[in-house]
């Protein structure tokens, strides 16, 4: 075999197609163009929704409608045409299904492509999965064994139908609806999302799992996910997506709420793989996400990503850290390449006295991407014997790529320790070398250097999330790895 | 009157009064344009997120101080490195003071920018590199379009500067509140070597706001140390701007020691414009009250080859706010760059706050960058160490703050400047340090 080097791994990537990109028509429900207060009225009446719902919808909207577009991130795009865009698009068929035989075959086979077969990971993993096709959910499993525990696990809009009082006590009290120009578009137009809620004293049995796929042509997805763990509960979430090959942008603006009531832990888990656009930078999904955990007193939320696709990312999951003695963490891993841009990185707000706060970012570049880690660590004044750690490391591969790092750090406290640092550097010449002189190749050598600069945050990942997340980052970076 | 429309108004007397020289002439017209165009910057600006200048800029600025006024050395003796022998530029309210001055023009050119803007045998330089550096920024347009006086040193080829030059600006209170606009151009060609001490002072409580922008160049294989001691009381601002363009094998260095002022804004900018060039910029902060000071830095690594060394210490007491604004940023044609960032601070009272972004942007592969940045207290447990081994208190956590602050000392050039900052330091902890350095 020929000596593997780096160009020929930059060579690679730069033909390397998005190996998901196929198409599955299901009829869908599309409402036509634009938005406007009827059309998020319809939203609200298709899904049967309460009057409350409504009303919090259109302040949502109105609200939107005086917003801007932020443009402080560091990342260049054409603006979406929010007059261009369907705000809600449902498959047509909705039977509730009771096994796996019922499910449209031709979803099935969607499934099937992505490697996450029902069938499978109802036997294999264990893990309940509430499947999104665009934005209404078809399939929910291991609902039963859930239910016996008190949890409830189920789309949102079913929630606002079965729980309004918790949805309505809840939603909105982490992301303000009028918290930033997407979440106020997410608020105004959500379709679906999950609902999740651990009762008190209860340990989630598995990993709650969601897919997402955005399916039709032209849809925006909006997705809402609510978790609250109740005292002293725990649940890991899963989150993950694919997306497929399509020549126009698609929006992506989702809000996500955690609650971590007084010593809850929740532990949410994303592997993010939207289409990030074909070798020429055409296409590709923009994602424009709101993440954000409210940690109440001895409670810890734990942020675990793995963004490998998407050609804009926007995306900062952050903490609250208000109770005392609360626990916030962040690992990411950020891979682009071709003319992908991501501007990602976290906000860890101290307010309660002793609360710690970790921060691992490994960013990625290759191609001609553009990655960006931006972080906001702030001590207040009455967060005593506050702890942060930051760490943002990044692996440059080409010279037509860049790493980029902005981290904000303000403290008010003299008790606050905060340190933060960040590298940036290509595979090291002397590390490969080191390899190749114990007899491992180029190309190994490669692979064993980025698994070891992500494994801090990979090794983070649920043991069933791990292994998708490793196929993506091999599929991302291909022949980097192994 | 707001002072922009002032100083906006105020633009064409100036010129009138002021020996018009066509080229000068066109660029201070251009300046006041971009000025009354952008005017003051705003906390809107991501630069300037987290200092405001509204509170300073509310002043009724006297612009073009008047009255002169004359100061006997004995008063002044205590704000110079006076136990070397060094070249002086002294000014005055902005008028220069010959009287305590040291100029000279023996095969260097150590003097005032008004002669160098008027007269013709300095207009190839002035052609050359005047404005050339600067940015075109709101609060350097300002100063453009007003610059009339301040420091010019040229020093030629091969020279090697035999002693330090300090420039010193002083304001008397003549008026109850004066704005300065200090102008500097540092050239300094081939192989030369030169060390400079800036200084602004205040002797009044009358409000001063001054907005300063020094230029320098350094040229293939030229060192340059340069040293701004910042130890003003608590009515005087300033706003310094530095731009150094440096040439091909070319060292420059400048340490910023900020003890004192109402606030502090130092925008200190690096564009290295060749290969092999290092570039140091250093500092030590320690302020209380309701002082502000700021740092913004920005390296700007254009080509291959090149260091870049940032190493900023902070201590915060009492209600002080301390900002780090730290940019790097390295071309795609700048290969083999080594650029380190540092900013290490400590917060001694709850209601100190500290700010700090260090920022990386990076679009070469094969470098090496690095930043770190740190938030904490002293060490207890040495604390304790000393403390046990009968140093009080105070001593102890004086000697552990000296220590902090060492690392950025241990590079200044001069000893007669590391012995004059370790006493203020000293004298700031409230400690005999019991040593000599």
């Amino acid at each position: 075999m020929s000596k593997y080097t780096e160009d020929d791994l930059r060579e690679e990537l730069k033909t390397k197609e998005y190996e998901y990109g196929f198409y599955t028509d299901i009829e869908s429900d599309t409402f036509p163009n634009g938005l406007n207060e009827d059309i998020v009225r319809a939203i609200s009446k298709k899904k049967e929704e309460p009057e409350w719902m409504t009303e919090w919808r259109l302040e949502a909207f109105r609200v939107w409608q005086s917003m801007e577009e932020p443009e402080w991130a560091n990342v260049k795009y054409e603006k979406p045409d929010f007059q261009a865009i369907s705000y809600y698009s449902a498959p047509n068929k909705k039977p509730k299904y009771n096994s796996i035989d019922e499910v449209d075959p031709e979803l099935l086979e969607t499934f099937n492509k992505l490697g996450i077969s029902l069938d499978e990971q109802k036997k294999l993993a264990g893990v309940a999965m509430d499947v999104v096709v665009d934005s209404v959910s078809v399939a929910t499993t291991f609902k039963k064994t859930l239910a016996e525990q008190g949890i409830i696990f189920m789309s949102i809009s079913e929630a606002i139908q079965e729980h309004p009082e918790l949805v309505k006590k809840y939603i909105g009290t982490v992301v303000p609806k009028t918290d930033n120009f997407y979440a106020a578009l997410n608020s105004a137009v959500f379709s679906d999302g999950s609902f999740c809620y651990i009762p008190k004293g209860v340990k989630c049995p598995m990993e709650l799992s969601t897919y997402f796929r955005i399916n039709q042509a032209g849809t925006g997805q909006f997705e809402r996910t609510l978790v609250i763990a109740d005292e002293g509960s725990y649940v890991s979430y899963l989150e993950g997506c694919t997306a497929p090959s399509r020549d126009e942008n698609q929006l992506h603006a989702a809000v996500v709420e955690l609650i971590a009531l007084e010593d809850a832990e929740i532990k949410y888990s994303t592997v993010q793989n939207w289409f990030p656009g074909n070798a020429e930078g055409k296409g590709g999904v923009f994602n424009f996400v709101t993440k954000r955990g409210l940690c109440e007193k001895n409670s810890k939320i734990s942020w675990t990503q793995v963004e490998t696709g998407s050609a804009v990312t926007w995306k900062y999951p952050s903490c609250v850290l208000k109770g005392d003695n609360s626990v916030g963490e962040f690992y990411s891993i950020a891979v682009t390449n071709n003319y992908q841009q991501a501007d990602t990185g976290t906000k860890m707000i101290h307010l309660g006295k002793n609360t710690k706060s970790t921060i691992i970012s490994k960013g990625i570049s290759a191609g001609k991407s553009q990655n960006s880690y931006r972080g906001l660590v702030q001590i207040n004044p009455r967060a005593e014997n506050a702890r942060n750690f930051s760490q943002c490391d990044s692996l440059l591969m080409g010279n037509e790529c860049g790493a980029h790092t902005f981290p904000y750090i303000e403290a008010k406290n003299k008790s606050a320790k905060i340190e933060h640092e960040a590298t940036t550097s290509k595979i090291g010449e002397d590390q490969i070398f080191y390899c190749n002189q114990r007899g491992i190749d180029t190309e190994k050598a490669i692979a064993l250097i980025v698994n070891g600069f992500s494994k801090e945050v990979l090794n983070k990942l649920p043991m069933e999330f791990a292994v998708e997340a490793q196929k993506l980052l091999e599929i991302s970076l291909e022949g980097s790895v192994g | 009157m707001e002072l922009k429309d002032k100083l906006v108004s105020s633009f064409m007397a100036f010129e009138n009064e002021v020996d018009v020289d066509a080229y000068v002439h066109g660029l201070r017209s251009d300046a006041i344009k971009i000025f009354e165009e952008k005017g003051f910057p705003t906390k809107k600006e991501e630069a300037w997120k987290y200092t405001s200048l509204n509170k300073i800029l509310k002043e009724d600025y006297s612009v073009f101080p008047k009255r002169e006024k004359a100061l006997e050395y004995s008063e002044v003796r205590k704000y110079f490195i006076h136990d070397i022998d060094s070249y002086k530029i002294v000014f005055i309210d902005g008028k220069y003071s010959s009287h305590l001055s040291q100029t000279t023009h023996e095969g260097i050119d150590v003097c005032l920018m008004s002669s160098a803007l008027s007269k013709p045998k300095y207009r190839l330089v002035i052609e050359n590199y005047f404005n050339k550096a600067a940015t075109k920024d709101s609060l350097t347009s300002l100063n453009t379009a007003f610059s009339q006086e301040g420091a010019y040193i040229h020093i030629p080829k091969n020279k090697l500067v035999e002693k330090p030059i300090q420039i010193i600006h002083f304001s008397t209170g003549n008026e109850a509140a004066t704005m300065l606009q200090p102008r500097n151009l540092i050239v300094v060609d081939e192989n030369s070597h030169v060390q400079i001490i800036e200084r602004h002072q205040s002797l009044t409580d009358n409000s001063v706001l001054t907005n300063s922008v020094t230029e320098i160049f350094a040229n293939k294989r030229a060192i340059v140390d340069y040293y701004k001691i910042q130890n003003d009381n608590d009515n005087a601002s300033l706003i310094d701007n530095t731009y150094i363009n440096q040439k091909l094998q070319s060292h420059v260095s400048v340490h910023t020691f900020s003890f004192g002022g109402k606030l502090t804004r130092n925008n200190l900018n690096f564009f290295q414009n060749g290969e092999h060039i290092d570039s140091t910029l250093k500092g030590v902060t320690i302020i209380g009250n309701k002082q502000h000071v700021d740092h913004n830095t920005l390296v700007h690594h254009i080509e291959p080859n090149c260091e870049s060394h940032q190493d900023y210490k902070g201590i915060f007491d009492e209600n002080a706010t301390g900002v780090f604004n730290g940019k790097v940023i390295v071309e795609k044609e700048a290969q083999k760059t080594n650029a380190f960032q540092a900013n290490n601070n400590i917060l001694i009272s709850d209601k100190a706050t500290i700010n700090t972004k260090p920022q990386l942007e990076i679009f070469a592969d094969d470098v090496k960058c690095s930043h770190g940045c740190t938030i904490g207290q002293l060490d207890e447990s040495a604390l304790f160490y000393m403390r046990s081994r009968g140093i009080p208190e105070k001593e102890a956590k004086g000697l552990l703050m000296f220590a902090f602050s060492n690392d950025v000392l241990s590079s200044v050039k001069i000893p007669e400047i590391k012995q004059r900052i370790t006493k203020i330091i000293a004298n700031k902890l409230g400690v005999n340090i019991g040593f000599d350095l």
